[in-house]
């Protein structure tokens, strides 16, 4: 696929918190309907990267565009790089979806609500559109009993289905997977990642750190291993999880082994 | 206990007076006590220390002072206020710096991850503030900040030390007149009592409103 189909371009992004460097220079394309699942040993900074990308956290150095537009910073002329205004980020992260590992849903709003919310306030539907597109993606990751509960009344599983939902009725450019299962109990894991799967199936572009290695295998389009803050290997799932030329790689794919058996 | 009766309407006024300082004191702490409390939390660095400071300082000092140092001090500076506006602008100025924490430790409270969230589905900040933040932090708000309410009601009483007749002055010069302290004194406190026992009541039940979350 060209680069200019690039959805996500990342170039060279450094990062440290104080002394310490999260992120060593990180290159990576994220080309439209490519399903890149992120996985590394704790502390190899794929979570920082993907915070990054819709501006939770700022970078240091290198540049990230999505869709085009360089997110970290605006071009305060003379090819000084200032940082975004609130309301020019907001701009740029309503077009990038998340969704948390602790879901974060707003424990006021109902499901519906919750997921309403963005429609109304940033894309500027009448509260009867929101509705209705509110309610079919309710419906779509099967919650569609579910439109009054407050997130207190739903179980974990549930609740990210919600969370999912919220994110992708933006209808965003690319949508971020936070370790999404991490925090759900095993029998829940499912039912969150089916819904992931079909929406791979319909072609969104998405970004997803896991340690779901079966997940990444079947779901992924490539997959990317990080650590020490670069990224080390990528390629096909098959090509990356049957590595044997990398050291690390083949280190903490062991290690993950182990704990699953 | 004729000259008592006679003396209602008098009392009256004095607690119109005492309503009014504590509403006016009431809304204004409100406004400034919310802008300077979401400026420390959300504000740039170098607004941090000036409201730190602001707050220290007035919750520091006691009350009366601050009565007097606006009533009697501020005049060396050139500025007269009347004793209305003195103890108005003292009390406001004292209650706000008790807002200021109140609000803090509502806003404080609320999870790091909810303001995240509202960013990435492209809420601007003072979006999130009234569509995310406000909403969840009003419950933790309103216990102390009803009790901050109460606290002024008890505390306007020392605007008769500057000559404003308000429920406690109007209560003195009753006595004053009629030498049946003991009377009056309960008739005062049972009106501050119902005031203040109404205003609690009242946050008793918006609180049982807002509990929407199970914990």
């Amino acid at each position: 696929m060209a680069s200019s189909e690039s959805v996500v371009r990342i170039r060279g992004v450094k990062k440290s918190f104080g002394a310490n460097r999260v992120l060593d220079g990180v290159d990576l394309d994220v080309h439209k309907g490519e399903v890149v699942v992120v996985i590394g040993p704790s502390g190899s900074g794929k979570t920082t990267l993907l915070r990054c990308i819709n501006l939770l956290e700022t970078y240091d150095e290198g540049s990230i565009q999505v869709d085009g537009v360089e997110v970290g910073f605006r071009d305060g002329g003379g090819g000084v790089r200032k940082h975004r205004h609130d309301r020019e980020l907001a701009r740029i992260r309503a077009d990038i979806g998340m969704v948390f590992q602790l879901f974060n849903l707003f424990p006021h709003l109902s499901a519906r609500e919750n997921v309403m919310l963005g429609l109304q306030k940033v894309r500027g539907r009448s509260a009867t559109d929101a509705k209705k597109i509110a309610e079919q993606w309710l419906s779509r990751v099967g919650l569609g009993d579910k439109f009054d509960s407050l997130p207190g009344q739903l179980s974990g599983g549930q609740q990210q289905r919600v969370g999912i939902a919220r994110a992708v009725a933006m209808d965003p450019k690319v949508l971020l997977l936070d370790e999404i299962t991490s925090a759900l109990d095993p029998e829940l894991v499912g039912e969150v990642l089916t819904v992931v799967q079909e929406l791979a199936k319909d072609g969104m572009t998405m970004i997803v750190v896991t340690h779901e290695m079966t997940f990444a295998r079947d779901v992924s389009t490539r997959i990317v291993f990080m650590d020490g803050g670069q990224i080390q290997v990528q390629g096909t799932p098959r090509e990356v999880l049957t590595a044997t030329g990398h050291d690390r790689l083949k280190a903490f794919l062991a290690r993950i082994e182990m704990k699953h058996h | 206990m004729l000259f008592a009766i006679q003396s209602l309407p008098f009392l009256w006024h004095g607690l119109l007076v005492t309503l009014q300082v504590s509403a006016l004191v009431v809304v204004f702490s409100l406004a400034g006590g919310i802008l300077l409390g979401v400026g420390i939390v959300y504000g740039p660095r170098w607004l941090y220390w000036p409201i730190r400071i602001y707050s220290d300082f007035f919750r520091g000092i006691p009350l009366l002072v601050l009565i007097f140092f606006i009533y009697y001090a501020l005049p060396l500076f050139g500025i007269n206020l009347t004793s209305f506006v003195s103890v108005v602008v003292a009390l406001s100025a004292f209650e706000t710096a008790h807002i200021i924490e109140i609000v803090r430790g509502a806003l404080q409270s609320i999870p790091r991850g909810q303001n995240e969230a509202a960013k990435t589905i492209g809420l601007r900040f003072s979006q999130r503030l009234v569509y995310v933040i406000a909403p969840q932090a009003v419950r933790r708000f309103l216990p102390p900040w009803i009790n901050a309410v109460v606290d002024t009601v008890k505390g306007s009483a020392l605007v008769s030390l500057v000559g404003i007749v308000d429920l406690m002055l109007a209560i003195q010069q009753v006595i004053g007149r009629t030498y049946i302290p003991m009377p009056l004194y309960v008739l005062g406190a049972l009106m501050y009592f119902v005031i203040n026992y109404s205003l609690s009541s009242a946050s008793r039940r918006l609180e049982a409103r807002f509990a929407y979350i199970r914990e």
